[in-house]
Order: structure tokens, then C-alpha cells, then sequence
């Protein structure tokens, strides 16, 4: 494995030189907090941020996008005839992204790159991105990463991994494309292989011992959907929620999205949105007939795909990265900690 | 990469008011690019999104049937947004289609087998389908009886009348054909719900006969009880169930019963399938 050495002073300039070839996605603060964006020619990345309010997901996956358009003139040839969006899939590098959102990232992949259909739209921006992480060398107190198959320096889903050391960065170099990244930045002063290993050992470790939250998952698995489904907690736990939907938009791992078609001066439009498993529009047949009409089932729902449909389908472990933004941003404290273990540790009565 | 999302481009060949209230329409689809009818091809009990540039998609049953060629049928309820909009389309205008989608009715399984056929309202798109398709000379010989329970609110809201009093006719298949009431004297078929219907034509389970069941959910609900009172097993009943869709390809994250979606792993489920997911549809 390759590391490098950057001094913070080349720091700036190394990247400056990358967006001759690549796009670049990162931390910024603006008046919602720390998010992660496109940046603009004169941006730099915050490096220095601790949590961003949305994860890194909208960088593959944003919040609404042009999936096809067509003309709606019917003097022109081909009017009415549905064309994919011409959107921007040229390289891109999201920079700073924390070890768990790459995870996030990863897991989104078992929905949208299938054996039967791939998404084209997350697929060529998959493709297009290459991922540089930043480990969390001070985990915050919401941060239960650890005990859900990632951590601060867990290297999965990333082309980079960079350890922050005050005065430089050290960076891993785990993939072709992140060498290609760092070529592109003229970032060549390699460090010492084993001393470098030993060196993200440490960090990790250290990193680690700062974590306080914990979540259990391993009975999960041998419970049956069903007996889950009608525990007699899930009225409990859904009563204060207030179906805002802020867990669903500020989670790395949901990914539910909604089509819409807009028409401007006969430019037909469709969109893909984000959308919420919250919001009782999200299964209402036209009918009026709506299999997730009260509030409870929504709330059951979003547990039940995180923490168990994913895990009996997919066997990739439970659909949540332990980044604790939603338990943090829920305006009414509901807390997937305690959702998990009240779920983890069912029994069903008989 | 194909992209999922792109629909064939289609032209409305013909628009005929299929019942008297004229709530349901059934439109006829020819591709306009060569090859396109081939890349569609499709098996009975599937699904396509109907598709509107600038207003929308919707999930519709496909009506046509695979040995019907040269053009695709569906029969669409006016009820929302699309449905509306597309009920004042014209014979010409250009649209999209995307699919085929979903599975459909377990054809293989269903050789050398009694089958039951029971559909209530408009649900009976896929079911006409099923119908001209086993009944197609090629097929006929790989099934054995075909019994069709199909029921409506009066004569003039079945669909395919046409069709249905022809079959009437035929010796290789039993129609049960009922209104829930009517007044016209010379009605010659059944009057009462589908589930009574069911219970007092229906053929006896046995190992060999399976049930498709199509219809609104409170005719899926009533009919089970007479499935079971004939001796129908949980994996002999196959039903087609609905829920509100966008994507269709199984990404989009909401039309699932527990961690079945009815868009990809469905919409054709057992009974025995469907006892044990949450019944969120």
C-alpha cells in the first residue's frame, strides 16, 4: 500500500491543480452548517469541519435531478420522444468525506447497481467520483460507527484515506484511481510503508477509545419480519414523531427518491427527488386507499427497512452507518440507538 | 448502460370506451421505432409504466397478451393525475412505455393444471391477458380446465364484454360471468358477488388446480374464505397486488410489503408468500 506525505501548506495548491481534470465536492459552512458541495473555482474545502449536516450522498445522489427531457412542440421532428438529461458525469473528487458516508455510499450501491437493472444516473456518477476520506480523529459523542461494521478510519468505499497530523496529512493510498487522484495533485512525497501502517494503527485505535455509543444488532437476524412488524413497542416509539422527514434527508443510507415531470414553455422535464417514507403521500395509492396511511406504520417502516428488511435481504449487515445525524437532527429525540435494541432484544410473547 | 428509467416511444392507435360509465378506457399502442415490440416482449401478469412526457408515469396491468402481436393494450380507470390526462389523449398522439416489469403469472408451474381465474371490477386486465393466452391453440393443450370467475357492478362495467360472451360459447373453458345486481330481465348470467360465486361454481381443490385472483382488496379479503372452504392450499391461491409505484425497477423504495417489493418481486405473489410479509398493500 502507498502512502504520501502532504504538508498543509501544498495542500491548497495540490488540489487547485486537480480541478484542471476533476470537479470537486466538499465541506463547506453556509447558513445550514457544515454541508458537502460542489465547489467553485475559488472554494476550498473546510477541512478543519466535525460533522457535516447532510452526508456525502448528494455528490451521487442529489437532493433533485433531470433524468429525461423532451419537446413538447409538435412542429419539431421528435416531439414528445423522451431523451436522457444531458447532466455532467466528468471526474470528480469529493474531498474530506468521513470513513462512515463512504460506507453509506457503498451500502446505497446494493439499491441502485442491481444484476436486473443499474441506475444510470448514480451508476455514471459512481463512476465519475473518486473518494478521499478524512479519519475522524475525535469521534463526537453521537458517532456509533464502530459497532455497525465501519469506524473513523474504516477504509471501505474510498479511494483515499487521509489522517490529519496537525501539520500534514498523511495519506493511504487504496485504490488505482485515488493514485491517479494524487498524481493529478502532484501529491508525491511517499512516507514509509510500515511505519505509516503503524502510524493509522495508532490514530484508528486511539480514535476508537473516543467512541461512547454503541448499538447491538446480532439477534436481529433470527427474528422473522413478522413478529417485528407487531411488536407492541412501535406505538411508543412513533408517538412523539412528527413526520418531518429530517431523519430520512439528513441519513447517508436513505435513499428513497420520488419522479416528477415538469413543463416549462413546452420543454418537458422529468425529475428524480428526494423523497420520505415519512410523508403519507409517499405510498398513497390514487385511489385514496393508503397501505401506510397512520403515522405509526411510517415510523415502522423506516426501522424496519434499516435494521431488518435490509439486513434479511441484502445480508450486508443493518442499513445504518452509526454517523448519529438523526439522532442528533430529530426534533422529538427519537433515537435508532433505542429503536435498535428494543429491537435487538424482542421477545415475542406468546 | 440501458437506462431503466428511458420508455419506448409509442403512438396511440386506438382509444375504445370500455365501460358504460366510460371510467375505463383501453388504449391499443403500436412502437414507433423497429425492434422495440420485440425488446417488450413479455409474459402475462406483467406490467408496464405508461408514460407521459411533462405529466407523469403510471404502473397499468398489461392487457394485451403475449400471442397478440403488432400492438399493446391497456385498460386504464380514470383516477388520477395521469389517468386523467391521458383519458383526453387522441388517437395519434406520441407517449412512452417502459417495461416490461415485474413477474408474472407462474406459467411453467401452471402446465398440466386445473386453473381458476377470479377477478372482480376492472382488476381483470392481466386476467384477460391469462385468458387469451392460455386459450390460444398453440397453448390450450398445456392446461387442463379453465374455469373463469369474472364479476362487475352491472353488465355495462365488465370489461371486454365482447370477448367474455364469446367464450361464454367455448367448450375448452367454463365462464362464470356475474353483476352484483342489474335490471335488465334479460340478463342471462350470474347475479351476486364474486366470493359467493366462487363458493357455489368454483371448481373442488386438488392437488392439481391453482387459483388467480385479481380484484380490489376487499374482493381478495371475502374471496380467500371461499378458497379455503373449497380446499384451496395457500400455494395454490396466486394473487396480483397493486401498490403505488414510481420506478418500477425496484429502487425507489415504496411500494414494498416488508422487504418484498411489489415492483420487482411482484406483483405476482402467493398467498402463502404473502402470509408472511406485513399486509402494507
Amino acid at each position: 500500500m502507498k502512502f504520501i506525505t502532504i504538508d498543509k501548506k501544498d495542500w491548497a495548491s495540490g488540489i487547485d491543480k486537480s480541478r484542471e481534470t476533476y470537479q470537486l465536492f466538499g465541506p463547506v459552512k453556509d447558513e445550514n452548517g457544515c454541508m458537502i458541495k460542489k465547489l467553485d473555482k475559488d472554494v476550498q474545502p473546510d477541512m478543519e469541519y466535525h460533522e457535516s449536516v447532510l452526508s456525502a450522498k448528494s455528490v451521487l445522489f442529489p437532493q433533485t435531478e433531470k433524468i429525461l427531457n423532451s419537446n413538447l412542440n409538435e412542429s419539431v421532428e421528435d416531439h414528445h420522444i423522451m431523451k436522457r438529461s444531458d447532466n455532467d458525469y466528468s471526474p470528480r473528487a469529493v474531498l474530506g468525506i468521513r470513513p462512515y458516508d463512504a460506507k453509506a455510499i457503498a451500502l446505497v450501491k446494493l439499491n441502485f447497481d442491481t444484476k436486473e437493472f443499474k441506475d444510470p444516473y448514480w451508476c455514471d456518477a459512481y463512476d465519475a467520483t473518486v473518494f478521499v476520506g478524512l479519519g475522524i480523529n475525535k469521534p463526537g459523542p453521537f458517532d456509533f460507527s464502530t459497532s455497525v461494521g465501519t469506524g473513523p478510519f474504516c477504509e471501505e468505499g474510498l479511494d483515499i484515506l487521509l489522517a490529519d497530523l496537525d501539520d500534514k496529512y498523511l495519506a493511504k493510498v487504496l485504490t488505482p484511481e485515488g493514485e491517479t487522484y494524487a498524481s493529478a495533485c502532484g501529491f508525491e512525497n511517499t512516507a514509509d510503508e510500515k511505519e505509516s501502517q503503524a502510524l493509522f494503527d495508532i490514530l484508528r485505535k486511539e480514535a476508537e477509545k473516543n467512541i461512547v455509543s454503541f448499538v447491538e444488532t446480532d439477534k436481529l437476524k433470527e427474528k422473522t419480519i413478522l413478529e417485528l412488524h407487531e411488536a407492541s413497542f412501535w406505538d411508543d416509539i412513533a408517538f412523539s414523531c412528527i413526520n418531518c422527514g429530517t431523519c430520512t434527508y439528513v441519513c447517508p443510507t436513505c435513499w428513497c427518491f420520488d419522479i416528477q415531470d415538469e413543463i416549462k414553455q413546452k420543454q418537458a422535464t422529468r425529475f428524480r427527488n428526494w423523497d420520505t417514507c415519512m410523508s403519507p403521500l409517499f405510498t398513497r395509492h390514487a385511489t385514496g386507499h393508503n397501505p401506510r396511511g397512520v403515522k405509526v406504520q411510517r415510523v415502522r417502516q423506516r426501522f424496519m427497512h434499516k435494521l431488518k428488511y435490509f439486513l434479511d435481504k441484502y445480508d450486508e449487515g443493518i442499513m445504518c452507518v452509526g454517523c448519529g445525524r438523526c439522532v442528533k437532527s430529530c426534533p422529538v429525540n427519537i433515537d435508532i440507538r433505542e429503536v435498535c435494541l428494543k429491537m435487538n432484544t424482542f421477545e415475542k410473547q406468546e | 448502460m440501458e437506462n431503466p428509467y428511458l420508455p419506448y416511444p409509442v403512438r396511440i392507435d386506438d382509444i375504445e370506451i370500455a365501460t358504460e360509465d366510460k371510467s375505463l378506457k383501453t388504449f391499443k399502442f403500436v412502437f414507433l421505432n423497429e425492434g422495440d415490440e420485440e425488446k417488450f416482449s413479455y409474459q402475462a401478469g406483467q406490467f408496464a409504466e405508461l408514460s407521459i412526457p411533462g405529466v407523469g408515469e403510471i404502473p397499468i396491468g398489461i392487457a394485451s397478451s403475449p400471442v397478440e402481436k403488432g400492438f399493446v393494450k391497456f385498460t386504464v380507470f380514470r383516477t388520477g393525475v395521469v389517468t386523467s390526462y391521458l383519458h383526453n389523449m387522441k388517437v395519434g398522439d406520441i407517449m412512452g412505455i417502459r417495461g416490461p416489469l415485474g413477474n408474472w403469472y407462474p406459467w411453467e408451474k401452471l402446465e398440466n393444471k386445473n386453473v381458476v381465474i377470479i377477478g372482480g371490477g376492472f382488476a381483470f386486465t392481466t386476467l384477460r391477458s391469462s385468458i387469451i393466452y392460455m386459450l390460444d391453440p398453440a397453448n390450450r393443450s398445456k392446461f387442463k380446465n379453465i374455469d373463469v370467475v369474472y364479476g362487475a357492478r352491472s353488465p355495462g362495467m365488465l370489461l371486454y364484454r365482447e370477448e367474455l360472451y364469446e367464450w361464454e360459447k367455448r367448450s375448452d373453458i367454463n365462464m362464470h360471468i356475474t353483476v352484483d345486481g342489474t335490471d335488465d330481465p334479460n340478463w342471462k348470467y350470474h347475479t351476486g358477488f364474486v366470493p359467493q360465486i366462487v363458493e357455489q361454481n368454483a371448481p373442488k381443490a386438488d392437488k392439481d388446480t391453482y387459483a388467480i385472483i385479481c380484484g380490489p382488496p376487499i374482493m381478495i379479503k371475502f374471496t380467500q374464505p371461499s378458497l379455503v372452504k373449497l380446499g384451496y392450499n395457500e400455494d395454490q391461491i396466486i394473487m396480483s397486488l397493486e401498490n403505488r409505484m414510481k420506478c418500477g425497477i425496484g429502487m425507489c423504495g415504496r411500494c414494498n410489503i416488508g422487504k418484498e417489493l411489489v415492483c420487482k418481486d411482484g406483483p405476482v405473489f402467493t398467498l402463502e408468500q404473502i402470509n408472511q410479509t406485513p399486509k402494507e398493500y
